[in-house]
C-alpha cells in the first residue's frame, strides 16, 4: 500500500476534499460512527478537542498576510483527523489517523508540505487544556483552553513559518448553532469558526525571513457523513471585507445541481446563516494549473447583503500538490465590497 | 573483383570445415561463458535492486540503536522535533514449522512499497491493514510455512516480495513478535524540513547507518566479482583459440594471398576483405555464443540463487530474463575479442613482403626477446597484486592480489618453460634428442599462449578445488561437532515440550533444549541461544578460541560464546564485553565457528536467557543417547506423541541435508571450473593445429634423414605431453597460492570466517592426468595426420619452398 492509495480512502471520508473519482458508494454510510444532530449544543472548550466517534474532523487555519516588502502572502495550516473506526486507544492499533497540510503562497510561488501520522502514539493529536493541535513539529498551540491566543508553526523542505494569532471577536457558529447542512439530502456537519484573528510573525522563504502581519480565519468542522453520492467537488470562500463584515460561502458541485450555503458575519460579530442557494458564485476566468483547468477568478453575488464582487487569486498557481491535490490560496476582492480572503477548490480534474 | 576475392578467401573455410568449426566453437565458447556470467550477474543485481525497491527505502540511511531496541517514545520525540522517519520492527516470527523473517513497517510513513500496492484498479486499498486484525503480505511460496498456523490474520499474496519474508504493519508485527512498543530501526526519509536539530544532539544513543541495500551489495559483490573473474578467464582462454585458428587460417592461405596479390588485388582490399570475413564469423559465433550463454546461465541460476540465499541471505529469483543490453554487450565482446585476437595475424599480412616465405626460427628469435618483456610485465603484475593487499584492506585488494598473481605468472610462463627446456637440452646425448629439445623451444612461441591458458585453467582448478574441498572437510568436521545430539525433536507448543521432556526424563534420556531469542544488534538480528550446562557442549562444540574455564563462565551466567562472524565483524574477542541490550552486558568467553550462517550469534546459559528475554519458546531438543538406541527411541516418540505435531530427525538425516545444501552451493563453481578447463584443452588443440602446417618444413628434413613418420608422430605426441606436464607442474604452486588467498583473505572478507587449508594430492594427480589427456587428445589429431601423411607431401617441402 502506498500513501496515495491510503489517501484516496482517507480523502473519501473528507467532504470538503472529496474527489469526483471512485466514490463507488464507499463510505456513504457512517458505519458505527456518531452522526451530527440538529439541536445539539456545542460546548467549549471541550469541542475544540477531537471527536473520535466521528469519522472526520479538521482544524483549518488560513491567513491573509502582508509582508514588510508590501507584498501579499497567504498561509494555510491544516490538521485532518480521520478514523477507521469509532473510538480511540493507545498504541499502533489506534484507528485514528492524522494528516497535516501546510501551505505558503507568495504572488509568485507556492510552497507546501504534508505530514501523516498514526494516532495512539502521540505523534499527532489535539488536547484541550491547554489547547494544542500538532503533527510532528507543526503546532497550533495556546497557553489556555480557548482559541483566543495561538502560536502557529510549520516547516517544509523549502519554507517555514512562525506566527502569533490574537482573536479580536467571538467564535462563529455556522448553520443552526453549529449544525451545518451540506446537501439537499440532509448530510450535515458540526461547523464553527474563529474568523477574527490578527496575526504577526515571520515567514521563512528561500530568499530569507520575512516579517508579516495580517488576518486569519480558523475553521473547525467534524462529521461522519461524506458528500452526497453525486457531489464531485467544492468551492469554498472565506472573505473578510474592508468594512469589517465577513462572508463564508460554499458551493458543493453535484450532477443534480449545486448546493450552496454560507454565513454572513456582521462587523460586530453577529451571525446570520444564509439560505441554501442565496450565495452565488460564477467562474469568470480560468487558469491551467498542473494540467487542470481551474477557475481562478469568480463573480460572487449575495443580493440580500448587497454583495456583487469579483474574487481574484493572488497567485493563480496556488496548487497544493500533496498526495491528494487541490487548489487553495489567498484572493483579493473588488466590486461592491473590497477586501481579502481565501479560496479552496477541490474536484477539478 | 571484390566478390571474386572474397569468394576465394571464403573458399578456404569450405575446404577446411574443421578449422571453421574450431574457430566458431572457440569464439562461441568464449562469448558463451562470458555472457553466461554476465547474465547471472545482471539477473542477481536486478533481483537485489527489485527487492530493495519493492520493500522501499532501498537507498535510505537508517538509524539504529547502539544496542537493544528503539522505544516508540524515542521515535515520537524525533518526529515531534521534525525529523521525517519511518519505523521498522523486524524479527523472526516463530511458526509451527520453523520461522520466517517478519518485517513490520509503519505503512503510513514508510517509503512507497510497490510490492504490496494494489496493482489492479478497483482493489480496495489496504487501510484495514493498519488496525486489528491487520493483514500479512507474503510471497505465495512463503505460504507453505504459514499453513496451519493458528489465528492467522488476513493474507495478501504478492509475488513481488522475497520468499521467506512476511510484511505487515508494525502494529501487527509487534503483536506477532511479542515486542510491544519496540522499533528495530528508523528509516531516514529523503525529504526533511528546514531547521532541524542534528540527530546526534537529539538522540545520541542512535547511530546512522548507510542504506541496507548497500550492505547486501557489498557482501554479494564478492560473489559476483568471483563469477566475473571466471567469465573473463574463460573469455581470455577462448581468445587464445581464436588467435590460434585465425593464425592458422592465414598461415594456410599465404599461397592464396600471394596469388591474389600477384593477380593485382590491392593489399588494402585484401586486408579489408579479411577483416570482413572475420567480422562475419564473429557475428555468427557471437550469436551462437549468446544462445549458449543463455542456456548455461539458465541452468546455473537456480544454484546461484541457492548460494546467495545460503551464504548471504540475499534472495534472487530463479528465472532468467533476456536484456537487450546483455545481447549487445555479448556480441560486442565477440567482435572486439576477434579483432584483438587476430590483430597480429592481419598486421602480418599487411606487412608481408610479396614473395617471402616466413621461417619459424626467425619468429622464435623474435619471440625470445619478447619472452623477457612478457616476464618483466608479469613480474610487475605479481608485485602490484602483493602491493595491493599490503596497502589496502578489503575484498577488492584480495581480488587484485589474485588477478596480479594469476596474470603475472601466466606471463612469466613462456620464459620459465624456455628456461626449463634449455636445461633439458643439456641432458641431450644424441643428435635426435638434441633436435627434440631444440624443436620444442622453436615450437614454444606458437603454443605458449595456449599453455598460458592451460596454466590459468589448471591453477584455478587447483585453487578453487582446494578451497571448496577444504571448506567441505572443515564443514564436515564442524557438523560432527555442532550436530552432536543423536536425535533432534521439534514440537509445536510449550505444553508438548514439557510433556516430552518429562517422558524423556523418565527414560533417562538427556534432552538438551534448543531455545533462542533474538535481539537487534547494530541493526541486524542477533540470535541468542540459551543452553543447559552439558558435557556435550564442553566436549564437542567447535571452539576456535576461548578463555580458560569458558564453559564454566557460560554456565554461571557471567559469559557468552559468540560465533566467528560476530567476532570478526564487531571485533569482539575473548575477554571483551558484549552489550546484548542496555541492561544486559556479558563477557565474551569464547569464539566458535559457525559456517553457512550469515548472521551473528551468541550462546548464553538458559537461565540467563530466560531472565532477560520474555517469551522464549521451548520447541526443539537435542537428545543424547547411545547410537544403537536411536531407531528405537525415534519410533517410540512417534508412537507416543502425535505425529506430525512432533517431528524427529536423526543426526545422519540432518547432516545429509546440510551437506546437500553445501554441495549445491558449489555446483556453479565446479561447473565453471570444468568448462574453463575444457576451453583450455581446446586452445591447445587449435594451437597445435596451427603449428602443424608451419612445422612441416621442419619435419621434412628430419624425415629425409631417416626418422619414420610414425616415429615422428610419437615424438610430436610426447613433446606435447611434456609441455602440458611442465605447465601443470608450474600450475600447482600457483593454484595453492590461489587457494590460500581464497581461504585466508577472500573468505574472511566475504563471509566472515577463516578456513584451515587442506591439500588434496590425489586431486592434483587427477588434474594432471586430465591436463595430459587434454594435451594428448589435442596432439593426437596432428600426430595422426603426420603418421599418415603422404611422403609426397613431405617431398613437396623440398620441391617448392613456400
Amino acid at each position: 500500500m502506498n500513501v496515495k492509495s491510503f489517501l484516496t480512502t482517507f480523502v473519501l471520508c473528507l467532504p470538503t476534499l472529496a474527489s469526483s473519482q471512485g466514490f463507488a458508494g464507499l463510505g456513504t454510510q457512517a458505519e458505527g460512527f456518531a452522526i451530527p444532530e440538529q439541536g445539539h449544543r456545542l460546548s467549549f472548550p471541550k469541542d475544540h478537542g477531537p471527536h473520535s466517534d466521528f469519522r472526520i474532523e479538521w482544524w483549518y487555519l488560513t491567513a491573509n498576510l502582508k509582508g514588510e516588502d508590501g507584498r501579499d502572502y497567504g498561509v494555510q495550516w491544516t490538521l485532518f483527523r480521520s478514523a477507521l473506526s469509532p473510538g480511540d486507544h493507545a498504541g499502533w492499533s489506534s484507528p485514528q489517523l492524522w494528516m497535516g497540510h501546510a501551505g505558503l503562497t507568495t504572488p509568485k510561488h507556492q510552497f507546501y508540505a504534508e505530514r501523516l501520522a498514526r494516532g495512539g502514539i502521540g505523534q499527532a493529536g489535539v488536547t484541550v487544556e491547554p489547547f494544542a493541535a500538532w503533527i510532528d513539529n507543526w503546532e497550533m498551540v495556546s497557553t489556555d483552553p480557548t482559541l483566543n491566543q495561538l502560536t502557529l508553526t510549520a516547516s517544509g523542505s523549502d519554507f517555514a513559518y512562525d506566527l502569533s494569532l490574537q482573536a479580536q471577536g467571538p467564535l462563529v457558529l455556522h448553520g443552526d448553532a453549529g449544525y451545518s447542512v451540506k446537501s439537499a439530502g440532509g448530510q450535515a456537519s458540526y461547523y464553527y469558526s474563529q474568523p477574527h484573528y490578527e496575526i504577526s510573525g515571520t515567514l521563512t522563504l528561500p530568499d530569507g525571513p520575512m516579517t508579516v502581519t495580517g488576518q486569519g480565519w480558523l475553521d473547525r468542522e467534524w462529521s461522519s457523513q461524506p458528500l452526497a453520492e453525486d457531489q464531485s467537488g467544492w468551492d469554498w470562500f472565506s472573505l473578510s471585507f474592508d468594512n469589517g463584515e465577513k462572508l463564508m460561502g460554499f458551493i458543493l458541485r453535484g450532477d443534480s445541481g449545486n448546493y450552496s450555503s454560507g454565513t454572513w458575519i456582521s462587523e460586530d460579530g453577529s451571525v446570520s446563516p444564509l439560505q441554501p442557494g442565496a450565495f452565488q458564485a460564477q467562474p469568470l476566468g480560468y487558469s491551467v494549473v498542473e494540467d487542470r483547468t481551474v477557475p481562478v477568478k469568480w463573480q460572487i453575488n449575495l443580493p440580500e447583503h448587497g454583495v456583487s464582487a469579483t474574487i481574484q487569486a493572488i497567485n493563480e498557481q496556488s496548487w497544493m500538490g500533496v498526495s491528494f491535490p487541490y487548489w487553495e490560496g489567498p484572493v483579493t476582492i473588488s466590486g461592491s465590497h473590497t477586501g481579502r480572503g481565501y479560496l479552496e477548490m477541490t474536484g477539478y480534474e | 573483383m571484390r566478390r571474386a576475392t572474397l569468394g576465394a578467401l571464403l573458399s578456404h573455410w569450405w575446404r577446411h570445415p574443421l578449422q571453421l568449426l574450431t574457430l566458431v566453437t572457440g569464439l562461441a565458447l568464449a562469448t558463451g561463458l562470458w555472457s553466461a556470467v554476465q547474465a547471472i550477474n545482471d539477473e542477481a543485481r536486478a533481483s537485489y535492486a527489485q527487492a530493495a525497491a519493492q520493500l522501499g527505502a532501498g537507498q535510505a540511511d537508517t538509524l539504529i540503536p547502539k544496542n537493544g531496541f528503539i522505544p516508540i517514545t524515542r521515535y515520537v520525540m524525533l518526529r515531534r522535533a521534525g525529523w521525517q522517519l519511518a519505523p521498522v520492527l523486524e524479527g523472526r516470527w516463530r511458526l509451527q514449522k520453523g520461522s520466517v523473517k517478519l518485517i513490520g513497517v509503519e505503512l503510513l510513513s514508510h517509503p512507497s512499497l510497490p510490492a504490496i500496492s494494489p496493482t489492479t484498479a478497483g482493489t480496495p486499498p489496504a487501510l484495514e491493514a493498519l488496525i486489528p486484525p491487520g493483514r500479512l503480505f507474503l510471497h505465495p511460496r512463503t505460504m507453505d510455512q504459514l499453513a496451519g498456523h493458528p489465528g492467522l490474520p488476513p493474507i495478501t499474496l504478492s509475488k513481488n516480495l522475497p520468499i521467506g519474508v512476511v510484511l505487515s504493519d508494525i502494529g501487527l508485527a509487534e503483536i506477532l513478535l511479542k515486542q510491544h512498543g519496540q522499533i528495530t530501526r528508523l528509516i531516514i526519509l529523503p525529504e526533511q524540513p528546514l531547521g532541524l536539530e542534528p540527530l546526534q544532539n537529539l538522540a545520541p544513543e542512535l547511530q546512522r547507518q548507510p542504506s541496507a541495500g548497500a550492505q547486501v551489495a557489498r557482501l554479494t559483490d564478492s560473489f559476483h566479482l568471483n563469477l566475473t573473474a571466471f567469465g573473463l578467464l574463460s573469455f581470455a582462454v577462448g581468445l587464445f583459440i581464436v588467435h590460434g585458428t585465425v593464425g592458422l587460417g592465414i598461415e594456410q592461405r599465404r599461397g592464396l594471398f600471394r596469388t591474389l596479390r600477384a593477380m593485382g588485388v590491392p593489399l588494402r582490399l585484401l586486408t579489408t576483405l579479411l577483416l570482413c570475413e572475420l567480422l562475419l564469423i564473429a557475428v555468427l559465433a557471437g550469436g551462437i555464443g549468446l544462445v549458449l550463454g543463455y542456456l548455461v546461465a539458465a541452468a546455473l541460476l537456480p544454484d546461484v540463487s541457492a548460494t546467495l540465499v545460503g551464504l548471504y541471505g540475499a534472495s534472487v529469483d530463479g528465472s532468467l530474463s533476456l536484456r537487450p543490453s546483455w545481447l549487445l554487450s555479448g556480441l560486442g565482446m565477440a567482435i572486439f575479442g576477434t579483432l584483438i585476437a587476430s590483430a597480429q595475424s592481419i598486421a602480418n599480412i599487411y606487412k608481408m613482403p610479396l614473395l617471402v616465405a616466413p621461417g619459424i626460427q626467425a619468429r622464435a628469435r623474435v619471440a625470445s626477446s619478447s619472452q623477457w618483456t612478457l616476464a618483466a610485465v608479469g613480474g610487475g603484475l605479481v608485485l602490484a597484486g602483493l602491493a595491493a593487499v599490503l596497502l589496502f584492506d578489503g575484498l577488492i585488494a584480495g581480488f587484485a592480489l589474485l588477478a596480479g598473481l594469476m596474470l603475472g605468472t601466466a606471463l612469466i610462463l613462456p620464459l620459465l618453460l624456455s628456461g626449463l627446456l634449455i636445461l633439458g637440452a643439456r641432458t641431450a646425448r644424441s643428435a635426435l634428442t638434441e633436435w627434440i629439445w631444440a624443436d620444442m623451444r622453436a615450437q614454444l612461441p606458437g603454443i605458449s599462449l595456449a599453455l598460458m591458458a592451460l596454466l590459468l585453467a589448471l591453477a584455478t582448478n587447483i585453487g578453487v578445488g582446494t578451497m571448496v574441498s577444504s571448506f567441505r572437510l572443515t564443514f564436515l568436521g564442524w557438523m560432527d561437532q555442532r550436530l552432536s545430539a543423536e536425535i533432534y525433536v521439534t514440537v509445536q507448543d510449550d505444553q508438548q515440550a514439557a510433556d516430552l521432556a518429562d517422558w524423556l526424563a523418565r527414560r533417562g534420556v538427556t534432552a538438551l533444549p534448543i531455545r533462542w531469542s533474538e535481539v537487534p544488534y547494530k541493526g541486524a538480528p542477533l540470535r541468542i541461544y540459551g543452553i543447559v550446562d552439558d558435557v556435550t557442549y564442553r566436549d564437542k562444540w567447535p571452539i576456535l578460541q576461548a578463555l580458560p574455564e569458558a564453559w564454566d563462565q557460560v554456565a554461571d551466567g557471567s559469559a557468552a560464546m559468540i560465533n566467528e562472524q560476530l567476532a570478526r565483524r564487531q571485533n569482539l574477542w575473548p575477554g571483551d564485553v558484549l552489550t546484548l541490550r542496555q541492561d544486559w552486558q556479558i563477557t565474551v568467553a569464547g569464539i566458535y565457528s559457525d559456517y553457512g550462517n550469515p548472521h551473528g550469534q551468541a550462546i548464553v546459559s538458559l537461565p540467563d536467557l530466560l531472565q532477560h528475554m520474555d517469551h522464549v519458546p521451548n520447541r526443539q531438543f537435542g537428545l543424547r543417547l547411545p547410537p544403537e538406541d536411536v531407531p528405537k527411541l525415534m519410533k517410540e516418540i512417534q508412537e507416543t506423541f502425535v505425529s506430525p505435531a512432533v517431528s524427529t530427525i536423526d543426526q545422519a538425516g540432518i547432516k545429509a541435508r546440510s551437506l546437500a545444501v553445501f554441495d549445491r552451493t558449489f555446483v556453479v563453481t565446479g561447473a565453471l571450473n570444468l568448462l574453463t578447463l575444457g576451453v583450455a584443452g581446446f586452445a591447445i588443440l587449435t594451437s597445435l593445429l596451427t603449428l602443424w602446417n608451419m612445422r612441416l618444413p621442419q619435419l621434412a628434413p628430419i624425415w629425409a634423414l631417416g626418422i619414420t613418420r610414425r616415429h615422428l608422430a610419437w615424438l610430436e605426441l610426447a613433446r606435447s605431453l611434456a609441455l602440458a606436464a611442465l605447465t601443470a607442474l608450474l600450475a600447482l604452486p600457483l593454484g595453492l597460492m590461489l587457494a590460500w588467498v581464497l581461504l585466508s583473505i577472500i573468505n574472511v572478507e566475504a563471509f566472515g570466517w577463516k578456513l584451515p587449508m587442506y591439500v588434496f594430492p590425489m586431486d592434483w594427480l587427477r588434474l594432471l592426468l586430465l591436463a595430459l589427456v587434454a594435451a594428448a587428445i589435442a596432439a593426437a589429431i596432428p600426430a595422426r595426420k603426420l603418421a599418415r601423411i603422404k611422403p609426397a607431401e613431405l617431398l613437396k617441402v623440398f620441391a617448392h619452398e613456400r
